[in-house]
């Protein structure tokens, strides 16, 4: 049941994440990231982190992507722009696939030891809080004079001169 | 445990390959800055999805704590850079990011 | 292990709760139009069964029946999503309130609640900030000027303060020292409601509660005068009677998260030394958490009928430059107050 679960969430993820670059209309691009964001979300259940399910939704679906619809909805014509040239286009997969055979042969070689089994180590709240509050605390910090210098550079950006 | 034996972790790391790869082809190929900005989420988002399952399977709730931290981060981009593109836009009239090409020598 | 008896206890209580919900929000349609005919010395609602009663049947019917229109410019996909999303998030709120205690049932013990998530409170958030989805999808796909510049106000209206709503939240939970409803419920057991550890920041809470569910101070998305119909200007039949609904469910819902989270939920006074057996107990608690829940419901349609509309300009003035900072203020004394 676990193993169906995840391949139809991976399906999920892969379908809507292609439906972003493929969509021809900016707003069934942005829905489309939203269920790709959602079955993330999915992911991160089965993966026993609950809290960071929960924040991953609030963050991205809750405050990004609204943003993204309102910049869209408000100031774009959805006619499409159209894409790169085709040197650039040609160039994107090659890079593509010299990364999936990377890392296809990295697995191969056995350079990439993965663990076979989950220890038992849960995301909780309290868990991941002193983490994040021990050994991050100053990261912590500093993260917040980064939101405040964007929050005014946001304002600035955002006044008519 | 009962479950992991089931989903081996390079299936974890197969599908956030994939995510990054289509993130990366649509920074490549799209010419819409609001779609380029999405598909630079759906890379980040690929590396928070290989963070937490490497999280989870080594039991090491680092890795939790940097999928917080690339959050923040995500957020603050793309306020600034949404904010950054509505003034461009306001210029320009467009949403094409070629358009921007006057420091081209 | 998922046993048989767990999957029928849940769909058992998954459907229940839906039902409730659903009756409630219809019922509240009805309350709304008695009441206000109280406050305006009218009659109401009182040809459809006595004293009116059957009304909420009879428009769910016409609803039913009206043709379902959809203009020929608007996106015809999103224009049908925008009110089924909106319906489902108003619903999936219900999913981690704890509406009573537990049953004994065939020496079972079965939890009135259908997941106790150790997250309640943020996936409660969570699920707040999905609601404006509809109401931007819809309003859009209408390609009508009115329901967009509606939309614009509601998503705008929504965000501003769904922070101050976290913000309050996050001194509530300080001085709970958990996220899951449950244990915030029975930590209130006895007469000692959040409300009196978190006065200011139980205002706050249902101020931005009232602004999330468009109701009437702040009810601009909407407003008749200035804006036709607001963002379900080009709806109709159903289509425009999910978006209604989903008005009403919003406000059931926010009430019950107010009732559990600052006023005790389904405690209540002398609650075991009454000598009552188990059950019967919580079967007092739930109606005792209902009788909260229609209070506060009462109380927001007192206010729609009382209190006449904001402008926008002092809509944003009062969630960005008061209620924020109050919240802050809140907070900061509540964690300074732990420390100490």
């Amino acid at each position: 049941m676990i193993l169906g679960l995840f391949c139809f969430l991976s399906l999920l993820t892969i379908m809507s994440a292609l439906s972003v670059i493929l969509s021809r209309n900016p707003v069934y691009s942005v829905l489309s990231l939203i269920l790709c964001f959602f079955s993330i979300a999915g992911h991160y259940i089965l993966l026993s982190a609950p809290f960071l399910a929960v924040v991953h939704i609030i963050v991205y679906a809750g405050a990004i992507m609204v943003l993204f619809l309102f910049v869209i909805m408000l100031m774009m014509r959805t006619s499409d722009v159209g894409l790169t040239s085709w040197v650039k286009r040609i160039g994107s997969f090659f890079v593509v696939g010299v990364l999936g055979v990377t890392i296809v042969a990295l697995m191969q070689r056995g350079t990439l030891v993965l663990p076979r089994y989950l220890a038992s180590v849960e995301g909780s709240v309290s868990s991941l809080g002193r983490v994040l509050f021990g050994q991050y605390a100053i990261p912590f910090e500093l993260s917040t004079i980064l939101f405040l210098s964007a929050v005014v550079g946001v304002v600035m950006l955002g006044k008519k001169s | 445990m009962t479950w992991t034996q089931v989903i081996p972790a390079e299936w974890y790391l197969i599908l956030g390959t994939a995510l990054f790869g289509i993130g990366l082809i649509g920074v490549l190929i799209r010419r819409n800055v609001v779609i380029v900005l999405m598909s630079i989420e759906l890379m980040l988002n690929a590396i928070n999805l290989i963070l937490v399952s490497s999280s989870a399977y080594h039991a090491n709730l680092s890795a939790q704590v940097f999928v917080f931290f690339i959050m923040m981060v995500a957020a603050v981009e793309v306020s600034v850079g949404l904010a950054i593109f509505t003034v461009i836009y306001r210029r320009k009239e467009s949403t094409d990011i070629d358009a921007l090409n006057e420091l081209k020598g | 292990m998922l046993d048989l008896f767990f999957i029928i206890q849940k769909l058992i209580l998954v459907s229940a709760v839906l039902a409730i919900t659903l009756v409630i929000a219809m019922y509240t349609t009805y309350a709304e139009r008695k009441l206000a005919a109280f406050f305006q010395d009218r009659v109401g609602p009182n040809r459809a069964g006595p004293f009116g009663i059957l009304q909420p049947l009879a428009d769910g019917l016409k609803f039913m029946f009206k043709e379902a229109f959809i203009p020929a410019n608007a996106n015809k996909f999103l224009f049908v999503l925008g009110p089924s999303i909106s319906m489902i998030a108003a619903c999936m709120a219900c999913g981690v309130i704890p509406w009573g205690s537990s049953l004994m049932i065939m020496g079972h013990e079965v939890p009135l609640q259908i997941a106790d998530l150790n997250v309640g409170v943020l996936y409660l958030f969570g699920v707040v900030s999905l609601g404006v989805y509809g109401i931007m999808i819809g309003g859009w796909a209408s390609n009508n000027k009115y329901a967009l510049l509606s939309t614009i106000r509601a998503s705008s209206q929504m965000i501003s303060y769904e922070i101050a709503m976290g913000i309050a939240l996050i001194a509530l939970t300080l001085s709970t020292g958990t996220l899951s409803l449950k244990e915030i419920v029975s930590l209130q057991h006895g007469g000692h409601w959040n409300v009196w550890v978190q006065p200011l920041g139980f205002i706050i809470f249902i101020i931005c509660a009232f602004a999330e569910t468009n109701r009437m101070p702040f009810d601009l998305p909407e407003c008749e005068t200035e804006l036709v119909g607001g963002y379900h200007t080009e709806y109709s039949g159903m289509q425009l009677g999910f978006y209604l609904f989903a008005e009403y469910i919003n406000m059931f819902v926010s009430s019950t998260v107010m009732a559990a989270l600052y006023f005790g939920g389904f405690n209540f006074p002398f609650l075991n030394s009454l000598g009552l057996s188990h059950n019967l107990v919580t079967l007092l608690g739930v109606g005792v958490f209902f009788a909260k829940i229609f209070a506060l419901m009462f109380f927001f349609i007192w206010i729609r009928w009382t209190i006449p509309r904001f402008r926008y300009d002092q809509l944003m003035r009062l969630g960005w430059k008061v209620l924020m900072p109050l919240a802050i203020f809140n907070m900061l004394v509540t964690a300074v107050l732990i420390l100490l």
